[in-house]
């Protein structure tokens, strides 16, 4: 099994905001696995997806919905576009299986979404559960905890 | 500046923004009509609050609010439910600041300790020397806080009337209460638990554009291509023979043919209310859960089971301001903030007694369709932000809301309640809130 670095391990998961910043969806989704979720719990410290709300818990063929409809021609609330920015500090590697490949990281995170001339600005914590597959990182979960995550939101277009 | 009042104590010029096909543009955009709305039509209706599962216990809370009326609904030492405002008495404090808790016996104001039973009568203040020989007694104060007009706990969903007189809530509600029936009656155990939390999305236009939403049919095949339609798709590249997952069947009949709504048919009752899918619904394909009939058998007898899921209406408005799902359990909330801001929070139910995956439907279905991440949501908001600016342009001041319009409608207290429908893509129901709007905004009734 491949042993990443704590500098791989990082590098990784910059390069997934940098893929969303510049919206490009599709290599984004690649970097999940075929069983991955992605969750926005509505509660804080929340343990069940299931049987309470959340913002989101998608799988990937859901992502893959989201990603095929930002770039549809009837995409109303997306005429004109969104865009967004990550601003991430150093994650810290709570978890490594080098023998399994599996890795966790938590990463505190600003994340800013733009449309028209509003701009709305987030903030919390990612944790990324990673797994080796064919000797690359992919994600297995991205769970995204708000710091405000039960507020009444507007839209939430893109991908924190 | 204008400094006349344009609606203010003119109950004639109100009546005449509501003709029998359109409605003027002032109801969406005028802040002086947002008030008297607030004045009159949330204070001589009855208002949705909460459910009393949300309060179980003696001193249980949980804060409202009613028009723009902040309330508490706390359950008392008698296992009544009481409403009062949040108001300490004593210099106005809200008394209670979280959405829900536990008060003990009393609430307590953080203010200067000034106590209250939870019937809202005056227990103990600080130092009550102080006020001997002032006339305490008399004084508003010393009565405590103040308790809503009218309180009425129907199957559990606790509804209010803050107008002390008004119209009763059984001729307020009439047989439109039969879907709350519908969707208690779908437990086995005929209970219902608020469960799941809460979602809470932030609208900057009207709330009646979302009321108005709940029965529009023509729109989700045109709003909702882009997300149901793309999951429609998304869904029939998966190789052959993968099971179809639960949130394409929730997706897919939003993008249903306009036939499909038409042929649901759609009914409404006096003031105001009234459902869309009579004969069938987007409700009605959903995949049996495993070991849910049987309890139902069990519980009902076959022939009456049958009839209660054999009830699939799709959207209930109860006038003016919720929108009940039996067959998915939710409730939806449009809370008026301003003319042009409303907050919708979206419920959802455990039918008690029932399977889990009930409930994990029901959370899939409010995550996918009313969350503020929801690809559902994000265009139905699209299109009331983007009215919310276009009704303030010259040139038209109507908005139309004729499509399949009867003149004989207009006389009838309900239409379709004897199980006939109508096509499920007229604006029946939109047409009988504003009839329901202009009776309730009409400031002449008596109003305290």
């Amino acid at each position: 099994m491949t042993a990443f670095s704590p500098q791989q391990l990082s590098d990784f998961v910059y390069a997934e905001a940098r893929l969303l910043d510049e919206q490009r969806f599709d290599a984004w989704l690649d970097l999940f696995t075929d069983d991955a979720r992605y969750w926005m719990p509505l509660a804080p410290g929340q343990q069940d997806p299931l049987l309470h709300a959340s913002l989101l818990y998608e799988d990937k063929l859901l992502l893959r919905v989201r990603v095929e409809r930002l770039a549809g021609a009837r995409t109303f609330s997306q005429q004109p576009r969104s865009r967004c920015h990550h601003l991430l500090q150093q994650p810290s590697i709570e978890h490594a299986d080098l023998d399994g490949g599996s890795y966790t990281l938590r990463t505190a995170f600003h994340y800013l979404e733009t449309r028209l001339d509003a701009q709305t600005l987030y903030a919390g914590w990612a944790t990324h559960e990673l797994v080796v597959q064919e000797g690359a990182l992919r994600i297995r979960l991205k769970r995204v905890d708000l710091v405000n995550c039960d507020a009444a939101f507007g839209s939430i277009n893109l991908f924190m | 500046m204008n400094i006349m009042n344009k609606y203010r104590n003119r109950p004639d010029a109100v009546r005449a923004l509501v003709r029998d096909t359109e409605v003027h543009k002032d109801l969406f955009i005028d802040a002086e009509l947002f008030e008297l709305e607030m004045e009159h039509l949330f204070a001589n209706t009855w208002v949705y609050v909460g459910h009393a599962s949300q309060v179980p216990k003696a001193g249980d809370y949980i804060t409202a609010t009613v028009g723009a009326q902040p309330l508490v609904m706390v359950r008392h030492g008698d296992g009544s439910v009481k409403l009062l405002y949040n108001r300490c008495p004593h210099k106005g404090t809200q008394v209670v600041g979280e959405a829900c808790g536990h008060a003990g016996k009393f609430f307590r104001c953080p203010y200067h300790a000034w106590t209250f039973r939870t019937d809202g009568s005056l227990l103990s203040v600080p130092l009550k020397k102080g006020y001997e020989g002032t006339g305490f007694e008399s004084c508003e104060a010393s009565r405590g806080m103040a308790a809503v007009g009218a309180v009425q706990v129907y199957r559990d969903f606790v509804f209010c009337r803050l107008a002390p007189q008004g119209v009763g809530f059984d001729e307020f509600f009439g047989a439109s209460l039969s879907t709350l029936d519908n969707m208690v009656e779908r437990s086995p155990e005929g209970k219902l638990e608020v469960a799941g939390g809460v979602l809470r999305y932030m609208h900057h236009c009207n709330w009646k554009m979302l009321v108005d939403n709940q029965t529009d049919t023509c729109h989700p095949m045109v709003a909702h291509e882009s997300s149901a339609g793309t999951a429609v798709r998304v869904w029939k590249e998966a190789p052959a023979g993968t099971p179809k997952p639960m949130a394409v069947e929730l997706f897919a009949p939003f993008v249903n043919p306009y036939e499909f709504f038409e042929n649901m048919g759609i009914r409404v009752w006096d003031n105001g209310h009234g459902h869309t899918g009579v004969a069938d619904s987007i409700h009605a394909a959903y995949s049996p859960v495993p070991g849910y009939w049987e309890q139902m058998v069990a519980a009902y007898g076959e022939a009456r089971a049958s009839q209660i899921l054999g009830e699939v209406r799709h959207n209930t408005v109860y006038f003016p301001n919720i929108m009940v799902k039996g067959p998915i359990q939710t409730l939806r909330r449009f809370v008026p903030i301003a003319a042009d801001r409303t907050l919708v929070e979206s419920w959802t139910f455990r039918l008690v007694g029932a399977p889990d995956l009930l409930l994990e439907r029901t959370l899939m279905y409010n995550r996918l369709i009313n969350a503020p991440t929801s690809v559902v949501g994000h265009d139905d908001l699209e299109v009331y932000e983007r009215a919310q600016q276009g009704l303030h342009a010259r040139g038209r001041d109507w908005v139309n809301v004729g499509r399949l319009y009867d003149p004989a409608e207009r006389g009838q207290a309900s239409v379709g309640a004897d199980g006939t429908s109508t096509n499920g893509t007229s604006e029946l129901q939109m047409r009988n809130q504003y009839r329901a709007w202009a009776r309730y905004m009409d400031t002449t009734e008596a109003v305290e």
